[in-house]
């Protein structure tokens, strides 16, 4: 009897201590979409309001219209779907060759690939920005697609997974005299799904987020992404918090949403980032 | 049929290869080259030797932009990681409504960086900020978040470990259910209570994982950027108090065209994330326990 209380109240305590980091969790973000929907004079008002007196949806209209907002949104999907195409492509297919062939140089090419993990971006960007300028890529998509089509974090992730998956049925294959190209694309991809969707997941979502690139290479307004056009944005309406809101949902909503559907995928996928090795 | 082998191994890794040669390795190697130039105005630069790794020794900016980093850092891995554990402890246990917890602490690792500046830049507003609203239900004091100069540097800390918990509280869950249940079976059948049990078993079986964790935030805490240039921004009068070597990087790079000198401090942090890591690795010998 005693014990069943004190378990009955340790799940009350964990449920409290859950319940404030939700809360603190999820504060930020139901502070964002309700301060966009207010007038300026609401969302300073003292003290404040919670909710707006009426929900100012124009903050939303007009952000379309004091920014290409548009753009940006077709310039990020662009360049998330390109690169992410690119990487399962690239990824794979190298990831194959250094889990299933034996050739010259293998060891060495892969020591390679690796010490790129290790080298922080910072290192080379300046001479990445230059060759983007001699290009005439700034600007452009391009600059923001081609540098990320491949990756070595893509290629030793995809490797692993392959590593893990069985050969029996390659072998036959082989033996049938089917070629490598043959054995990738009908063989191993089918298995390697959940590889390739973790990939692709990672992919997407750190080329949706991603900051320092594009407000270096693009600043021209029409070829910006959602990441940089918020800096933009902040720069010119610095104290409009409910236009700076609104465009920051604006900006995180589609992730978001992606994110409510493919839930397992997402975690599975980061889960995985972290148990490579 | 091993020449065809060859064959296919080099033309399936050449787009990757290439990639990486093009736009990482050479970028690299002419990074360590122009790390030994000086430029002027207009873009042109000139051999200068070690000046810019002397200016660097010298200059009092990079080394408290070095110093609010490794604070920074020596603040959010830590408590980043302490935090993220007892979520996941917590979310390890046998209760209702796991997967709705889940999801909420998980919503800041996919929201955009630039975003949840805004977002906290504006709850840390000191005059109309949700949070001075929050104390001001316990007192009257305006904090002023972001533009008191001893307190920037945390406030913005505690953003990034608000951000990081989701991504190290999935990882830290899979290493939970990677342990074998017998060897908890085992120790309470020698008597062993819960706190026993999480400091002989779960904490030494998820050494692994800590291990990981701690080298990659360790690693990316050292470039925080997005969160001081968006949420205290270049003309903060706090900016000196705050701003990461990162920061300065992307100063000299990008605003002030100093090409030569930004990828002597790209170096400096080159530097400093090798030798962190390596001896990391060193020390994990001590504490880290593989099966």
């Amino acid at each position: 009897m005693t014990m069943n209380r004190s378990k009955f109240q340790v799940k009350w305590f964990i449920h409290l201590l859950l319940a404030i980091g939700a809360f603190i969790m999820v504060v930020p973000f139901a502070w964002m979409i309700l301060t966009s929907l207010k007038s300026i004079g609401e969302a300073t008002q003292v003290p404040p309001a919670i909710f707006p007196r009426s929900y100012h949806w124009e903050n939303y209209v007009n952000i379309f219209g004091t920014l290409p907002f548009m753009s940006f949104y077709w310039n990020t999907i662009v360049t998330t779907i390109a690169k992410t195409a690119g990487q399962l492509l690239f990824c794979s297919l190298a990831a194959y060759a250094f889990a299933r062939i034996e050739f010259p140089g293998k060891n060495v090419l892969f020591i390679v690939l690796l010490s790129v993990l290790m080298v922080p971006q910072q290192t080379y960007q300046i001479p990445l920005y230059l060759i983007m300028v001699k290009m005439n890529w700034l600007n452009t998509l391009t600059a923001l697609i081609v540098p990320g089509l491949t990756s070595a974090f893509g290629t030793f992730l995809l490797r692993q997974f392959f590593m893990s998956l069985p050969k029996d049925v390659e072998e036959s294959a082989k033996i049938d005299g089917c070629n490598h190209f043959v054995i990738y694309y009908r063989i191993l991809l089918p298995l390697a799904k959940p590889g390739l969707v973790s990939l692709a997941i990672l992919t997407a979502l750190w080329s949706w987020n991603d900051f320092l690139w594009p407000i270096i290479v693009n600043n021209s307004p029409d070829k910006m992404t959602l990441s940089a056009g918020l800096a933009s944005l902040q720069g010119q309406y610095e104290t409009d918090y409910p236009m700076l809101m609104a465009g920051s949902v604006l900006a995180t909503a589609p992730m978001l949403i992606l994110f409510i559907f493919l839930q397992r995928n997402f975690i599975e996928g980061i889960a995985l980032s972290g148990t490579k090795g | 049929m091993r020449r065809g082998d060859y064959t296919w191994a080099y033309l399936m890794i050449a787009p990757t290869m290439l990639g990486t040669l093009l736009f990482h390795i050479w970028p690299v190697l002419q990074s360590v080259y122009l790390s030994f130039t000086t430029w002027n105005s207009f873009g042109n630069y000139k051999w200068s030797g070690l000046d810019n790794y002397r200016r660097m020794a010298h200059d009092a900016e990079v080394w408290s932009s070095l110093g609010n980093t490794v604070v920074f850092t020596l603040i959010t891995v830590p408590v980043g990681l302490a935090l993220s554990t007892i979520a996941a402890v917590l979310l390890n246990q046998k209760i209702r409504g796991i997967p709705v917890y889940r999801t909420l602490y998980f919503l800041p690792v996919i929201t955009m960086p630039a975003a949840i500046a805004m977002v906290w830049k504006w709850l840390y507003n000191g005059d109309f900020g949700l949070l001075n609203e929050l104390l001001g239900l316990f007192s009257s004091a305006k904090v002023q978040w972001l533009t008191n100069p001893g307190l920037a540097l945390y406030s913005t800390a505690a953003v990034a470990v608000w951000s990081a918990i989701g991504y190290n509280m999935i990882i830290i869950l899979s290493g939970l259910q990677g342990i074998p249940s017998h060897l908890y079976e085992a120790a309470s059948m020698d008597g062993a209570g819960g706190m026993r049990k999480f400091f002989s078993i779960t904490l030494p079986m998820l050494s692994p994982t800590f291990f990981f964790l701690s080298v990659i935030s360790i690693i990316s805490t050292l470039q925080t950027f997005e969160l001081v240039f968006m949420m205290i921004g270049a003309n903060s009068p706090v900016i000196g108090r705050t701003q990461t070597i990162v920061y300065d990087f992307f100063k000299y790079a990008f605003l002030m065209n100093d090409k030569g000198y930004a990828t002597s401090i790209a170096m400096l942090l080159f530097a400093i994330i090798l030798v962190v890591t390596v001896i990391q690795f060193r020390v994990q010998k001590k504490w880290v326990h593989y099966e």
